[in-house]
C-alpha cells in the first residue's frame, strides 16, 4: 500500500513468523484442513458478499467493450471535445467554452459525466480498471511465483544461498516501497527496456506489473522462507530424503504443496495491494502512460480539475477504493478460514 | 553490546552502500539514451552537454562513475542541473516539514491504533468491533492521495476550515503551522491507525489465551490488571516494532504521496518531483536520506525489542 | 467428616465451539475436607483442567456456560460476581497450571510475579513482597533464591518454573491448593520434590488439595481420596484404599490394570485402555464408557447413577450398573493389581 511502505496486509512483524501450527502445515495437505477451510468460508457473510462484489466489478470491467458500444455509444480514447448532447431538452457543450466538462448526465451517454477531453468518465473507469486489475492480477501473481522460489530455495538451502538471497531482501527493504517503485517506473518508462529477447516499449503496461511485482517481493518472500525453515525439519521431508529425493524434488514435490494454503491467504491481499501501487505510480506519473487509462492515472488527471468537476476524483477513486476493499474484506476472511490462528503473517 | 552495537553498524552501513549502487544501476543502466542529455535537463544545449559529460566522467567505466557520484554527494556541493539549486540545502530546507509530518502522523497513528486496537479486542465479535474491524480495513484501502485530495477540497477550498495544502513555518505562526499539518496528519493516520489497530487487536486476542493470561487470572489480580500488566505488555512489542519501522520510512520522506497532494514541499515531494524530471543528483541524494532513516529506525528498533522482550539477546536481534 | 471446605455439586461446563456445543463437565459433584488430598485421575481430554479452573472461574467467557455450585465454606462461587471472585483467587483457592513453560509471563522477573499476587491480596510494601518472594522461592527449593529472584521465567528449566509457580501458589496460603499435573512434562527425582512441597502445604497450613493427574503411581502414594473421572463425569469416587483395592467401575479397572502393564519410569504416560475416549460434543447416550466396556448391556442406555454399592463401603461411589457381585467376579477377569478381596481392604 502506497504511501505505508509496508503491505497493508502485513500483521505482526518483528517476530519472527509465528511457527506455523503444526495440525495445517505438518501434514501434507489432505481433505481434512481444505474442507474445514472452505466450510468457515462459507458461514462467513461478509467474506462472501465483498468476494461477489470484487467478482462483479470484474466482470464489469471485462464487459467494457460492451459498455462503450450499447450504453455509452463512445470508446475510452474518443474525443468529443466540439459535440454537444441533450441534456434536460436543451443541448449543452460536452466541454463548456471555458474547458469545464460536463457533470454527471445519470444516463447512459456520459453517466459520470466527461473529462478535460470530452471523453465518457464511465467508459474510461471500466477501461481503465481492466488495466488495473490486469497489472494488480498480474503483480501479484509474479510476486508470488518469485517469492515462493526465492523463499522456498532460501529456506531449503540455508547457508550461503540464504544469505545471499537475504541480503537481497534487505536491500529493497531499505527503500521506501512508492520511492522505488516510482524510481524503477520512470526509468523504465523513458526508454522502454530489452529483457533478452523481449523489447518493451515505454507506455507498456508491462512496465508497472514488472515494477509493481519486484517491489513487493521482500514482503513475501520472508514469511514463505521463515516456513520452509520448518517445513523442512519436518518428517515426511526427512522420509522423502531418506528414500533418496533430491533437493529439487524435495522442494517442489514435498514442500511447495504445503505452502499452498499460504499463497492462497496471499494471494486477495497482494492484488488488493498491488492495485493501490498502480494507482500511487499512475498518480506520480510512473506508472500507467497516457492515453491508456486507468484508476490512478485518471485520479492523477482528475485532481487537477477537481475545483471545478470534482467528479473526475471521485468517480474513479470509488470504485478503486471499492476494488481494493472488497478484496481486503475477502482477503481478511480468506486468512481467517484458512490460517484462523493468523500463523502466516505477510512479514514487515 | 557494543559488540552487536558494531555489528549493526557495519551491515548498517553495507545496506546504504548496496542500496546507492541499486539507485545508481537504475538511473544510470537502465534507461536507454545519454545521460549526460538527460542530465542537463529539458532544454540542453550543446556545450553545456559536453560540460556535464565532462564533469560527471559520463565516459569512464561505470565504476568510476559510481565513484564520482558518491564523491560528489559527501563533499556536499552537488547542484541540481535542473533548478540550479544546492542539493544539501534543499534538503535542509525540506526535513523539518517532513519531520513535522511524521512526527504528528507517529503520534496520532499510534495513540488511535491503540485504541481502537484495545477497544476492539476487548469487545471482539460484536458489532462495534465489526464496525472498527470494517473501518480499519478501509483506512488500508483508501489511497492517501485520493482521500488528501478529497479533503483538501472539501474541508480546505469548500468548507475553508482548513486550508487548501501548503505549510507554515512554525516560527512563522505555531497555529498556521498546527493548522495546515492537520490534513496531512489525519490523512495520513487514517492507513496506519487501520493497520496497527488490527494488528493489535489480533495479538491482543491470541495473547489473551495464553497461559500466562491464565496464570495472572488465578492470581486474582482485576481484570484491569491483567489487561494492562500481562495482555497489552505483551502485545504492544510487535505493534511498537512497526511503528518504529514505519517512523523511519516516514522521517525519510516515504510518504511522498501525502506531501505530494497537501503540497508540502518535504523531501519526500522533493524525491517525487526530481524523479519526475529524472534530476538525478538530486535523485541519490534523496533516496540514501530515505534509505539512512529507515536504517537508522531498524538498528533502534531492534534495541528497543530486545528491551521490551528479555527473551531476545541483542547478539540474535532481528536481522537487518 | 466436618463441614467440607469446597463441595462441588453438579457442576456443568459447556463450550460453544465451531463444531458444536462441548460438554466438557457433565454434571459432577464432590467435596474436599481441610488437610485432604484428593486426586482427580482420568484420560487426557475428560475434563479435569476445565473442572480445576471452573472452581474458581476461570473459565468463564462468552461461549462459556456454567451451572451447578461451587460452594467454599458457606459462598457459592459459580453465582459470585467478578469482583467477589477476586478475593478468592490466589488467595482462597491457588492454583498450579499444567504447563510450567508457558505459564509464567516472559517479560517479567519471577520474583515480580510472586510479589505481584501478595501484593493483589495484601496491602504490604514492594520490598516487603520481594523478600516474602525470596523466602518463598528458597522454601519450594530454589538454591540462591536471593539472587534468582531477579531471573526471567527463560533463564529456568521446566522444573523451576513449576517451583516458582508453587511458590507462587503458596504465597497466600491458600485454603484449598489445585496442582493440575503438577509433574506431568517434568523428570522423576524433580517430580518427587516437587509432590514433597505439595504434602508439606497440606502439613503446614492444613489446606485441601486437589491433585489432577495420569499418574496412579503418584495417586498412590500421596492420596487420600481418588475421583475417577471419565468423559466429563466422575465414574468412581471414593477413598485410596477402596479405589485400589476394590474398584467399582470397568474403566478404572482399565486404569489400574493398565498401571501394571506400563513400566514405571513412564508414569505419566497414558494408561493404554483399547478404544478412544468419546467425543464430548456427541457423546454416547447413556453410560459415556459404553462403546469401550466389554461388560456393556442394554441398561447401559441410560445414564447409571453415581451410587454407593457397598452398603459397608462408606463414600465409595460408582457410576455403573453391574451389581457388587458380577463387579468382583468380573473384574477377576480382567487381571491386574489390586484385586484382594474387599474385606481385606476394609481391615
Ligand atoms: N476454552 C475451551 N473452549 C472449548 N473447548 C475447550 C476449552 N477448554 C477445554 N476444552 C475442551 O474440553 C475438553 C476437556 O479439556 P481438559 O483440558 O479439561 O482436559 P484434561 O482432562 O485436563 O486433559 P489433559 O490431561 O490433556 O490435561 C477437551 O475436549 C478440550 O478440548
Ligand atoms: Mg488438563
Amino acid at each position: 500500500m502506497p504511501e505505508g511502505g509496508r503491505v497493508a496486509t502485513a500483521e505482526g512483524a518483528a517476530a519472527p513468523a509465528g511457527a506455523p501450527e503444526q495440525a495445517t502445515l505438518g501434514a501434507p495437505a489432505g481433505a481434512g484442513p481444505w474442507r474445514l477451510a472452505w466450510r468457515r468460508l462459507r458461514r462467513n457473510r461478509a467474506t462472501l458478499v465483498f468476494g461477489g462484489v470484487f467478482v462483479a466489478l470484474v466482470l464489469f470491467c471485462i464487459a467494457a467493450p460492451l459498455y462503450a458500444k450499447h450504453v455509452a455509444h463512445t470508446g475510452p480514447y474518443e474525443n468529443h471535445l466540439s459535440d454537444t448532447i441533450e441534456q434536460d431538452g436543451e443541448t449543452v457543450n460536452v466541454v463548456g467554452f471555458d474547458g469545464v466538462p460536463i457533470g454527471p448526465t445519470w444516463r447512459g451517454e456520459f453517466l459520470l459525466g466527461a473529462d478535460d477531453n470530452g471523453r465518457d468518465v464511465m467508459v474510461r473507469i471500466l477501461y481503465g480498471g481492466r488495466n488495473s486489475l490486469l497489472i494488480g492480477v498480474s503483480a501479484a501473481l509474479i510476486t508470488l511465483m518469485l517469492s515462493i522460489l526465492l523463499g522456498l530455495v532460501a529456506g531449503y538451502m540455508r547457508g550461503r544461498v540464504d544469505g545471499v538471497i537475504s541480503r537481497m531482501m534487505d536491500v529493497l527493504w531499505a527503500f521506501p516501497v512508492v520511492l522505488l517503485g516510482v524510481a524503477l517506473g520512470t526509468s523504465l518508462a523513458l526508454g522502454g527496456f530489452e529483457l533478452g529477447p523481449v523489447s518493451v516499449g515505454p507506455g507498456s503496461l508491462l512496465i508497472p506489473i514488472f515494477v509493481i511485482s519486484i517491489v513487493y517481493v521482500p514482503y513475501m518472500a520472508r514469511p514463505v522462507r521463515g516456513q520452509v525453515l520448518i517445513l523442512r525439519e519436518q518428517d515426511f521431508v526427512e522420509a522423502a530424503r531418506s528414500q533418496g529425493a533430491g533437493p529439487l524434488r524435495v522442494m517442489f514435490a514435498e514442500i511447495l504443496p504445503n505452502l499452498a494454503s499460504t499463497m492462497i491467504v496471499f494471494f486477495p491481499l497482494l492484488i488488493a495491494n498491488a492495485i493501490l501501487l498502480e494507482a500511487a505510480l499512475s498518480f506520480l506519473g510512473a506508472g500507467v502512460q497516457s492515453p491508456e487509462p486507468s484508476w490512478g492515472t485518471m485520479i492523477d488527471s482528475g485532481v487537477e480539475r477537481i475545483i471545478t468537476a470534482p467528479m473526475l476524483t471521485i468517480a474513479p477513486g470509488v470504485f478503486l477504493v471499492a476494488t481494493v476493499l472488497a478484496l481486503n474484506v475477502f482477503g481478511d476472511g480468506v486468512r481467517d478460514a484458512f490460517d484462523p490462528k493468523g500463523r502466516v503473517r505477510m512479514e514487515h | 553490546m557494543l559488540r552487536f552495537a558494531v555489528r549493526r553498524l557495519i551491515s548498517a552501513v553495507l545496506v546504504l552502500f548496496a542500496v546507492s549502487v541499486l539507485t545508481f544501476l537504475i538511473f544510470n543502466v537502465i534507461p536507454a539514451g545519454d545521460p549526460a542529455v538527460r542530465m542537463a535537463g529539458k532544454v540542453p544545449t550543446k556545450p553545456q552537454v559536453e560540460a556535464i559529460r565532462e564533469e560527471w566522467g559520463f565516459d569512464d567505466p561505470i565504476y568510476v562513475q559510481y565513484g564520482t557520484m558518491m564523491k560528489k554527494l559527501f563533499t556536499g556541493d552537488t547542484v541540481s542541473y535542473f533548478t540550479q539549486l544546492n542539493v544539501v540545502d534543499e534538503i535542509i530546507k525540506g526535513a523539518p516539514r517532513t519531520f513535522a509530518l511524521a512526527i504528528g502522523a507517529a503520534v496520532l497513528s499510534l495513540l488511535f491504533g491503540v485504541i481502537l486496537g484495545v477497544y476492539g479486542a476487548r469487545h471482539a465479535g460484536q458489532w462495534s468491533d465489526r464496525a472498527i474491524t470494517l473501518l480499519a480495513v478501509l483506512g488500508l484501502s483508501l489511497p492517501v492521495f485520493w482521500l488528501g485530495a478529497l479533503m483538501n477540497h472539501y474541508l480546505g477550498f469548500e468548507l475553508g476550515i482548513f486550508p487548501n495544502g501548503g505549510y507554515v513555518e512554525f516560527g512563522e505562526s505555531p497555529t498556521g503551522w498546527f493548522w495546515h499539518l492537520m490534513l496531512p496528519w489525519i490523512a495520513l493516520s487514517f492507513l496506519f491507525v487501520g493497520f496497527y489497530s488490527r494488528v493489535l487487536r489480533s495479538d491482543i486476542l491470541e495473547t489473551e489465551n495464553e497461559d500466562f493470561v491464565r496464570t495472572a487470572r488465578a492470581k486474582g489480580l482485576t481484570e484491569k490488571q491483567v489487561m494492562n500488566r500481562h495482555v497489552l505488555r505483551n502485545s504492544l512489542v510487535p505493534i511498537i516494532t512497526l511503528w518504529g519501522l514505519d517512523f523511519g520510512f516516514i522521517l525519510g520522506g516515504g510518504a511522498i504521496l501525502t506531501e505530494a497532494v497537501f503540497n508540502l514541499q518535504g523531501v519526500g515531494q522533493y524525491a517525487a518531483e526530481s524523479i519526475e524530471q529524472l534530476d538525478q543528483p538530486v535523485i541519490m541524494a534523496v533516496t540514501l536520506f530515505g534509505a539512512f532513516f529507515i536504517v537508522l529506525l531498524n538498528a533502534v528498533v531492534d534495541i528497543v525489542y530486545a528491551a521490551l522482550d528479555p527473551r531476545i539477546r541483542l547478539e540474535d536481534a532481528r536481522a537487518p | 467428616m466436618s463441614a467440607p471446605l469446597l463441595s462441588v455439586e453438579d457442576l456443568r461446563v459447556s463450550f460453544r465451539t465451531e463444531e458444536g456445543v462441548l460438554q466438557a463437565v457433565d454434571g459432577l459433584s464432590l467435596e474436599l475436607a481441610a488437610g485432604e488430598i484428593l486426586a482427580i485421575v482420568g484420560e487426557s481430554g475428560c475434563g479435569k483442567s476445565v473442572t480445576a479452573m471452573s472452581l474458581m472461574g476461570l473459565t468463564r467467557g462468552a461461549n462459556t456456560k456454567i451451572e451447578g455450585r461451587v460452594k467454599l465454606g458457606e459462598r457459592d462461587l459459580v453465582g459470585a460476581s467478578e469482583s467477589e471472585l477476586l478475593g478468592v483467587r490466589g488467595a482462597e483457592i491457588a492454583m498450579i497450571f499444567q504447563n510450567p513453560m508457558t505459564s509464567l509471563d516472559p517479560v517479567y522477573r519471577v520474583g515480580e510475579q510472586i510479589a505481584e499476587q501478595i501484593r493483589a491480596h495484601e496491602d504490604v510494601s514492594a520490598e516487603a513482597a520481594r523478600e516474602r518472594s525470596i523466602e518463598l522461592l528458597g522454601r519450594v527449593g530454589i538454591p540462591h533464591a536471593e539472587s534468582r529472584v531477579d531471573a526471567y521465567p527463560h533463564e529456568f528449566s521446566g522444573g523451576m518454573r513449576q517451583r516458582v509457580m508453587i511458590a507462587m501458589a503458596l504465597s497466600c496460603s491458600p485454603r484449598v491448593l489445585i496442582a493440575d499435573e503438577p509433574t506431568t512434562a517434568l523428570d522423576v527425582t524433580i517430580q518427587a520434590q516437587i509432590l514433597e512441597r505439595v504434602m508439606e502445604l497440606r502439613r503446614e497450613e492444613n489446606a485441601g488439595v486437589i491433585l489432577i493427574t495420569h499418574d496412579l503411581g503418584v495417586v498412590a502414594e500421596v492420596a487420600d481420596r481418588v475421583a475417577v473421572m471419565y468423559a466429563g463425569r466422575i465414574v468412581e469416587q471414593g477413598t485410596l484404599d477402596q479405589i485400589f483395592y476394590d474398584p467399582g467401575h470397568p474403566y478404572t479397572w482399565g486404569l489400574l490394570g493398565s498401571v501394571t502393564r506400563l513400566d514405571r519410569d513412564r508414569a505419566g504416560a497414558l494408561p493404554s485402555i483399547a478404544g478412544a475416549p468419546p467425543s464430548l460434543i456427541a457423546p454416547p447416550q447413556g453410560c459415556h464408557f459404553r462403546p469401550r466396556c466389554p461388560h456393556a448391556r442394554g441398561r447401559c442406555e441410560q445414564v447409571p447413577p453415581l451410587e454407593q454399592r457397598d452398603p459397608k463401603a462408606a463414600g465409595h461411589l460408582d457410576r455403573c450398573w453391574l451389581d457388587l457381585e458380577a463387579k468382583r467376579s468380573l473384574r477377576q477377569v480382567e487381571g491386574g493389581i489390586g484385586l484382594a478381596p474387599a474385606a481385606e481392604a476394609q481391615a
